[in-house]
Order: C-alpha cells, then structure tokens, then sequence
C-alpha cells in the first residue's frame, strides 16, 4: 500500500480512477497520508513499529517515519492515552493504537477522567485518536472480541466513529485525527479483509463524523445498525426483498457519538417500523439510547414498538457454535423484521 | 550543594510564607462557606513543593499533586486565581468547572491534575514527549505522594518515563499518610527509594522539610532531564501534618509524632538559616510575612466579589464546537419547559386530530403547545 500511495503521488490520478482498496488499506492509507501531510501527526502504540501492528496496519511507517513518529511502547494502555493527551496540549495529533480494543481497559480511567474531561474542565482539549479492532465473528474468545462503545457512551467529551465500508473507514479517521475533541475509532476486525471496494483515488476522502448512512433505501421498515452488522443488516433485506417482497432500509450510523438524530428520525418517520441491531450485549448496549430517540422523535409515526436484536447478555464465548449463538445472526433479524411487519 | 543568591534564598522563604499565608486565607474562607468543596492543606510539606520546583526554567512545565500549592506559587500563580478557583468564580481558570488545584495554564508551564491518582505523570509524559521529539531542552516536574505511587497508571507513567528516556523529574512525597492509611500499610518496600530500582531510574533521598536540600536534588536531576539523559526520582522524607482534607481531624495520628514532626516546620528551620547566616534579621522576615498576609487578604477578598458562573455555562465547552445537545427535545431544559427551547427544535410531527400524541391528552399534550404548524409526516391512526 505504502508503494502504491508513492506511485500514485508521481503519476496524477486520472479523473474517476478508483483502486481496489481493503478496509485495512483504506485505514492503513488515512494514517499514512495523514502524516504526509501533516508533520504533527505521531502514532503510538504496542508493536506498532518494528512489527507494524498485531494486523500491519502501520507495516513500513517506522523505515518511513522514523522512531519519533512511530513509538513501540510498553504494554501500559493508561501510559499510551496519558502520553497522547499530553502531547496533544502541545500541538500534536497522536494517534493511539490498542492491539485490540478490550485492552482499552486499563485507560479507561486516562480517557473518562482525563481526555473526556480535560476541555471542559481547563479549556484545553485533547486532540487525540484512540483506534484500534473491536467486534466478535473472528473466534478469537472473551478478550479479542468486545464491542465496547457503550462502556463510554455516557461520557460527554468523547466521540466514537465505527465504520462499515472501506470509504468510511479511510474518511473518517482523516476526519478523527483532524477532529479536536478526542475520538474513539472502531475498526471492525472482521471486516480487515474481508471487505473490498473501488476507492476514488483522486479525491481526497473526508467523511464527517455525526452522519448516518443509508446503506440500503428502503420504505416498510427500518434497521438501524453499524459495523459489521451492517451486513447482516444487508442480508436479511435482501432476505425480505427476496422472499416476502418487504422493502427494508439500512441505516448504518458510522458515528455513536454523536448520533445523527436526524437521520434515525428520518427513517423511523419514513417507514414507521424500526428494527435497532448492534452486535454488544443487549443491557445497556446503544439500541436503548437509539431507541430512546426513536421514541422522542418519532412516536407518532410509529405502527409498532421499536424491537432490539444485539447479542445475549454474557461475555464472548469462544467456540464457534457458542459464538455463532451470542451473536446476532440474519435469523435472528429475519424473525424480530417479521414480528414487526406483521404487528 | 548548588548555589543560591541571598535574594534567591529570600525569594524561597517567601514562597513558602506564601504558602502558608494563602492556605490558611483558605481555612478562613472555607469556614465561612466560601469554598463548596474539598480543601487540602499542605501544611509541613512547603519546602518540597517550593524547593523542586525553584529548580525549573520559565519555560519547562510542571504538574502539581493536591499538596504542592507552593510549586504552584513558584510558577508564578496569582494567589487571586487559586482563591477564584476555590471559591468557584467564573473568571477563575477553569470558570467555576472544577475545583482544588485541577486547572492548566500553558504561559506558566502548569499541567492541572485530576482526582484519580498517578494520573499527571502519565499525561505530563506526553508534555516531555513533546519535548523530545521536538529537540527542545525543556522538562518536566510532577509530583506524586507516597499512595499515589501504588496505583497502575502510576506503575505504567513512571516506566514509560523510563524507558522512552523523557525529560522528567518525579518528585515522591513520603508524606507517610494517604488519607488514613500509613505508608507502611502501602508498601512492603523499606525505603521508598527502592522503588526506582523497579524502573531503572536514578533516585535520590533528600529531607522534605530542609528547601535547600529538595532544591539541591531537583537541581541536580532536572540539570539531568536537560542534558537528555533522562529521568529521575527524588524521594523528599515529609510529614503531612493536617488531615486528608478539613473534614478529617486525623485521630489515626500519633500525637506525640506529630508533635516531632512539627520541631522539624520546614518555614521555622529555613527561617532560622537564613537569620543564622545573616540573609536578613527576624524583624525583616516578620516584615515580610506581615506583607503577605495583606497581599493575601486582599486577593482573597478581590476573589469573593467576583461573580459564580451563569447557570448555563454549565453547558458550555464539553466540545470544541458547541453545544453537543443544545436545546434537543429530550434535555432537561427542555422536560422543564418545552416553550424555552430555541425555535426550530421541536421535531416535526403529523398535523390535524387523531394523532395518538394529540388524543391522549395529559403531560405530553401540554408541552407541545404552539407547536401545531407542522403538515409533513404521515397520518395514522390511532396507533396499534
């Protein structure tokens, strides 16, 4: 990636040309250019340079950015978020990497004490980016699979991004790490590979962070979702379409804080019948809070309760039948779309 | 030993007088209801906030922990900000939005803490990274009692010190308490200097309550920082001699060794040095305290007359760009009043009769007056 970004600078891009880009690439590339461009942006994390990251996504920065830029630090999350608060006080954009996004654990006291709080309380913001892999289907047991942006929904000061698409994935960490307020990024592991698209490579992709995307149009009902369960989401409309003639909407959030209000009232008006599904446990998990909005915003144009379809109330079971049957699955939206047509 | 002027030596008698001066203003205010929140002294501990932090240049930085007021002082703060900060003032530095000693002031190198310990030196590290990176020979000062040390984010700050060679110099102070529990109930190392060992860090042991020898220590280790070989730990032997905070008369104390600790009054040894060494005559140390107490009275009472904070600044700067949630229908201004919300915030809703919203009559139809001009939306019935 890193050669083809070299190549691509010495011969103009052709106008409409597109490349075949990952999900990882396309974050691969926001990091990349983003400290082309901007001598300010550092990365920090554990095995983030020698290695390239536990996923190589920063494969090749140390040889091209030198060890001030690219820091392999110790296993100390709370150190790492603590450095990058501290830095950001002196102009810089540091973006940390968590190996996976469960050991954000140990920082959660630097980022809900400190980063979180630190504008409001002195003025003076954090301008940082936390990123790093989150989100179960890939085996990998109770620790490797979390989704944990409920953990840090309820604290003001902080914004969360999570995409589903390689283009979002590219634009919205440009738009993080140029974001003054200290962002959570979300990178679903899952979809490292296994998603693949055409990226324009001669605009520059920027994707605002607070607005939603219909990923699939619809007009009966409504699935609000994001991450990887954007495809599920995907699949079970498909399943509709196909099979009961239902025209289900997509909506795929990219932002969970904030939330765009107005584009899950949009839907939630549009088709009266909305389905919220998200890949956390279900107690507490986000659908409460975007089912709370529905509620608020859109009541009267509701034909049934809003339903949440997430995963079950238990940590991630590692075994793939015990992890298939935590996870929400195209079934298990199938049957909740079902019960709300029909109610 | 490193030298000091006679003015310089004067210069750290005063902050200390300081100190204490503007410490027991605070008593005073706190008494009176001035202050809302918690007071922490540091009554016996000013010779290691005012002798480390003497050894920094104008433009290093410095993050103090609850018990470093003098640090502070040293760095040039106002003694009116710190009685508007704890009096919650709006033109306090952090505009009545937290308390104590927790506010940042770039122009005087000042980091502000935040309750959960050992958390400065993990953020401050990013303030010597900076400095690092950017090849400027600056450093960094951060102080940390004796519990602080045996949280996690302490652990991680001080290694990450360490090994990315940061110009740092952590300041423990052995002040033998956190809140009620002695320090030996902390830790089972002998001296607290045996913790450097853990992080390959330099350390010295200096009596907390001598300033020229905590000044003579700093010196040595932020000369150390400068020079790009990275940092150091010095362990300043202290007594807190109050409580945690007012509300703690500290029964756990034995009174016969807080009476030892108060013969070794860092402000009386250094006072009688000075005298001693004919740096100035008692009259003219009791001249200057006098001063202080006036200097002090009136940033005080400067303070008070300030104004507190609007109600609705409470809102303001949770983000850069502002407000996250302002006027939304589901925030509590608006469950207090809908008709106080800025125009356009209500949601569009269907018009005419029948509306599940409209019939039901009660709260919500009582909040949602003025609010009929909306025709967009679909009509339906009277709900499932």
């Amino acid at each position: 990636m890193a050669e083809a970004t070299a190549a691509q600078q010495r011969a103009p891009a052709e106008p409409g040309a597109t490349r075949e880009t990952t999900y990882l690439e396309a974050i691969r590339e926001a990091l990349w250019e983003e400290m082309k461009t901007d001598d300010s942006v550092f990365i920090l994390g554990e095995d983030v340079g020698v290695y390239g990251g536990a996923f190589k996504i920063t494969e090749g920065f140390l040889d091209e950015f030198g060890p001030d830029r690219v820091i392999d630090t110790p296993i100390s999350e709370a150190a790492i978020v603590g450095a990058s608060i501290g830095a950001s006080h002196m102009g810089f954009k540091p973006v940390a990497e968590m190996q996976f996004m469960d050991f954000v654990a140990p920082a959660f006291d630097m980022i809900v004490n400190f980063a979180a709080k630190v504008r409001y309380r002195t003025g003076f913001g954090a301008q940082i980016v936390i990123r790093g892999p989150v989100g179960a289907g890939a085996r990998a047991g109770p620790f490797h699979s979390q989704s944990p942006e409920s953990y840090f929904a309820n604290v003001p000061g902080l914004k969360m991004v999570a995409p589903a698409t390689a283009y979002d994935a590219k634009g919205l960490l440009r738009a993080s790490i140029r974001d003054p307020d200290p962002v959570l990024y979300f990178e679903h592991k899952f979809l490292y590979r296994r998603i693949k698209e055409q990226l324009p490579t001669d605009e520059e992709i920027l994707v605002p962070i607070g607005k939603a995307r219909v990923h699939r149009e619809g007009e009966d009902l409504s699935i609000i979702t994001w991450g990887a369960m954007v495809y599920t989401a995907a699949r079970a409309a498909d399943r509709l379409a196909e099979e009961e003639g239902v025209s289900a909407e997509v909506l795929d959030l990219r932002s969970l804080r904030p939330v765009d209000v107005e584009a899950v009232a949009e839907t939630a008006r549009k088709t009266g019948r909305v389905l919220v599904l998200h890949e956390a446990p279900r107690f507490g998990g986000l659908a409460g809070e975007i089912t709370a909005v529905v509620c608020e915003e859109a009541f009267e144009w509701l034909d049934a309760p809003v339903r949440r379809v997430t995963a079950i109330d238990t940590p991630v079971p590692y075994s793939p039948p015990l992890e298939d049957y935590y996870l929400p699955q195209v079934e298990d939206v199938l049957t909740a779309a079902r019960w709300l047509l029909a109610y | 030993m490193a030298s000091l002027t006679r003015e310089q030596m004067l210069d750290m008698y005063r902050s200390m007088c300081l100190t204490r001066a503007l410490e027991e203003r605070l008593e005073r205010l706190f008494k009176q209801g001035h202050i809302v929140g918690g007071l922490y002294r540091s009554l016996g501990q000013e010779a290691t906030a005012v002798g480390s932090a003497y050894a920094l240049e104008p433009e290093d930085w410095l993050a103090p922990s609850i018990r470093d007021m003098g640090a502070l002082l040293v760095r040039g703060l106002a003694p009116v900000d710190m009685f508007r900060q704890y009096t919650a003032r709006r033109d306090a530095p952090t505009g009545g939005k937290d308390n104590t000693n927790h506010f940042t002031i770039p122009e005087l190198g000042i980091l502000g803490p935040v309750s959960p310990l050992g958390t400065q030196l993990a953020v401050l590290n990013g303030v010597a990274l900076s400095f690092r990176i950017r090849g400027e020979s600056r450093v960094c000062m951060t102080y940390q009692g004796e519990g602080a040390t045996r949280t996690g984010t302490s652990h991680e700050g001080l290694n990450f010190a360490a090994v990315q060679r940061l110009p740092m110099v952590v300041v423990l102070e052995h002040n033998r308490w956190a809140f009620s529990t002695r320090s030996d109930r902390e830790a089972a190392v002998g001296a607290w200097t045996d913790v450097a060992g853990a992080y390959g860090l330099p350390v010295r042991q200096v009596d907390g309550n001598d300033v020229l020898e905590v000044y003579d220590a700093a010196r040595e280790a932020v000369d150390r920082a400068r020079r790009g070989e990275g940092a150091s730990l010095i362990v300043a032997e202290t007594y807190r001699m109050l409580g945690h905070a007012q509300h703690d008369p500290q029964p756990y104390v034995d009174p016969a060794e807080l009476e030892a600790w108060r013969e070794r009054d860092p402000i009386d040894r250094f006072g009688r040095y000075v005298i001693e060494n004919g740096l100035a005559t008692e009259e003219g140390l009791a001249a200057m305290r006098g001063e202080l107490e006036s200097e002090v009275a009136a940033a005080a009472d400067e303070a008070v007359a300030g104004p507190r904070p609007d109600p609705e600044e409470a809102r303001t700067r949770a983000y850069a760009a502002e407000p996250a949630d302002g006027g939304v229908p589901w925030t509590r201004r608006a469950v207090v009043g809908y008709a106080d919300a800025p125009a356009g915030v209500a949601p569009a809703r269907p018009s005419g009769s029948g509306t599940p919203g409209e019939s039901s009559g009660g709260s919500g139809t009582a909040v949602r007056q003025g609010d009929a001009a909306v025709t967009d939306g679909k009509q339906r019935g009277g709900g499932a």
